[in-house]
């Protein structure tokens, strides 16, 4: 038990450090990646390949001056960026990470909680994380941060619906939240993965996961064009940062939600180790988001309401009904 | 990956959650204290000022459209709905034909509501001036 204990911290702490340093290689990543993609180069001044840059931009964010705006609610002010990435690290608990490995003789299972309803807790800790931009907007006594937290919480709020009846369908199919169960499930090669049999599912799950994490064609709540920064308007410094720390992060673990339920997991792919086969597939995911920020232009809100409400629900209610009816037959 | 049934599965999550709440707060402070050393602390008046546009700005009801708190109401219909399914997608298979039904009556029912929402205009979004 007690090795279980300490183990279980040691995890923890790591699954905290990598993930914030993998945060911060996605924002030098994300920089390179849209560069190339205009014929620019992107950072490249410090160190090599500017790979520096991340530990420069680092030392400006902390470096800033402590700015709170006259009239702002002060406290919550100052929580509101650390609820956006703690709930965003919470949320990896129940992710199985890595297929169990073996080092120094001790067996290793890479997930910090085994929960049965793994999925069911990720999806609700990247809904509470609503809670950061949406608190975060209506401290600041901004316009602009108003409507960004409005703008918050009505995007999160849809999408979540679409979130959850997407997934439903891989659910009635596997029978269990347990992610773990629905790697297991997928084992024996790339005509197992849930993909082939729920293309539709994994189309919708893709779309919500974009606007749970506030990628670009989605991408309302900063919108630099209609409301400045929305509720990041009056943050800065590495308070500023620390959403972006929560938003990469949310990032990684859509990731590899989508690769655990639709893409076969940790399972190794022919000749591909497990282990290596899943950080492809994220990394895969990653640059999709990259590559679709450089290809797409913003949404209206009201073209993004139409999208959830009279497209995609529809389309999860019909997919769920369809995959009932081929499981009943 | 197997399962190993622990005494307490969500013991992980409490020490993530406890990390976290401790970690980031604690470099948010660290960041205050290196800041104040560091930056110089301009407490000018107008730069205090909530950003709008240049001169201070007067005291105004901040306030937004009522269209947001629609599209609020309808999350929480069906988000209840969905929480409703998702011990019925679990079960699915020893529920049986009998299950479904009873899922198909229900999604009937919540559709009537959403038709009923769509064509009032709710999902639209009007411009109220």
């Amino acid at each position: 038990m007690d090795g279980y204990i300490i183990g279980t911290i040691i995890k923890a702490v790591l699954i905290l450090l990598i993930l914030s340093a993998l945060a911060g290689f996605g924002t030098y990543l994300e920089r390179k990646v849209l560069a190339f993609m205009q014929r620019r180069l992107g950072p490249y001044h410090v160190g090599p390949y500017g790979l520096l840059q991340i530990l420069a931009d680092g030392i400006k964010l902390f470096t800033k001056e402590d700015f709170i705006p006259a009239g702002a609610n002060r406290i919550i002010f100052m929580i509101a960026p650390a609820i956006t990435a703690a709930t965003a690290f919470i949320a990896l608990a129940a992710v199985p990470l890595l297929p169990e490995f073996t080092i120094f003789g001790i067996k290793v299972r890479p997930i910090v909680s085994d929960l049965n309803i793994g999925l069911l807790f990720v999806i609700a800790m990247m809904g509470v994380g609503l809670y950061g931009p949406l608190l975060a907007g209506m401290a600041q006594e901004n316009k602009w941060g108003l409507l960004g937290s409005a703008r918050t919480a009505v995007q999160f709020l849809s999408y979540e619906v679409v979130t959850g009846l997407s997934i439903l369908a891989p659910i009635m199919m596997v029978g269990s939240l347990s992610l773990i169960d629905f790697n297991n499930y997928q084992a024996g090669g790339i005509s197992h993965w849930i993909i082939w049999k729920q293309p539709l599912a994994f189309i919708l799950f893709l779309i919500s996961g974009y606007a749970e994490t506030n990628r670009t064609p989605f991408d309302l709540l900063e919108h630099e064009a209609e409301i400045i920064s929305g509720y990041a308007t009056e943050y800065s410094g590495l308070r500023w940062g620390m959403f972006f720390i929560g938003e990469y992060t949310n990032m990684i673990t859509i990731g590899f939600l989508a690769s655990l339920i639709f893409l076969g997991g940790f399972n190794p792919l022919g000749f591909i180790p497990g282990g290596i086969a899943i950080i492809l597939k994220v990394s895969f995911f990653f640059f999709l988001m990259l590559w679709i920020r450089a290809a797409w232009p913003h949404i209206r809100p009201d073209q993004l309401m139409w999208l959830c409400w009279k497209v995609l629900m529809p389309l999860a209610v019909l997919n769920i009904l369809i995959t009932g009816i081929v499981m009943m037959v | 990956m197997t399962h190993i049934v622990t005494e307490h599965p969500y013991f992980g999550a409490f020490v993530l959650f406890a990390l976290t709440a401790i970690a980031f707060p604690a470099t948010l402070v660290l960041q205050r204290f290196i800041s104040r050393k560091l930056a110089r602390l301009d407490t000018e008046k107008l730069k205090l000022a909530i950003y709008e546009c240049g001169p201070e700005p007067n005291k105004q009801a901040n306030s937004i459209s009522v269209q947001f708190y629609l599209f609020a109401l309808l999350f929480i219909l069906f988000d209840v709905e969905i929480v409703f399914m998702f011990p019925w997608a679990i079960d699915f298979k020893p529920l049986g034909v009998f299950g479904f039904v009873e899922m198909i009556l229900f999604i009937v029912l919540l559709a009537i509501g959403f038709i009923y929402a769509w064509v009032k205009g709710a999902l639209e979004w009007h411009s109220i001036k």
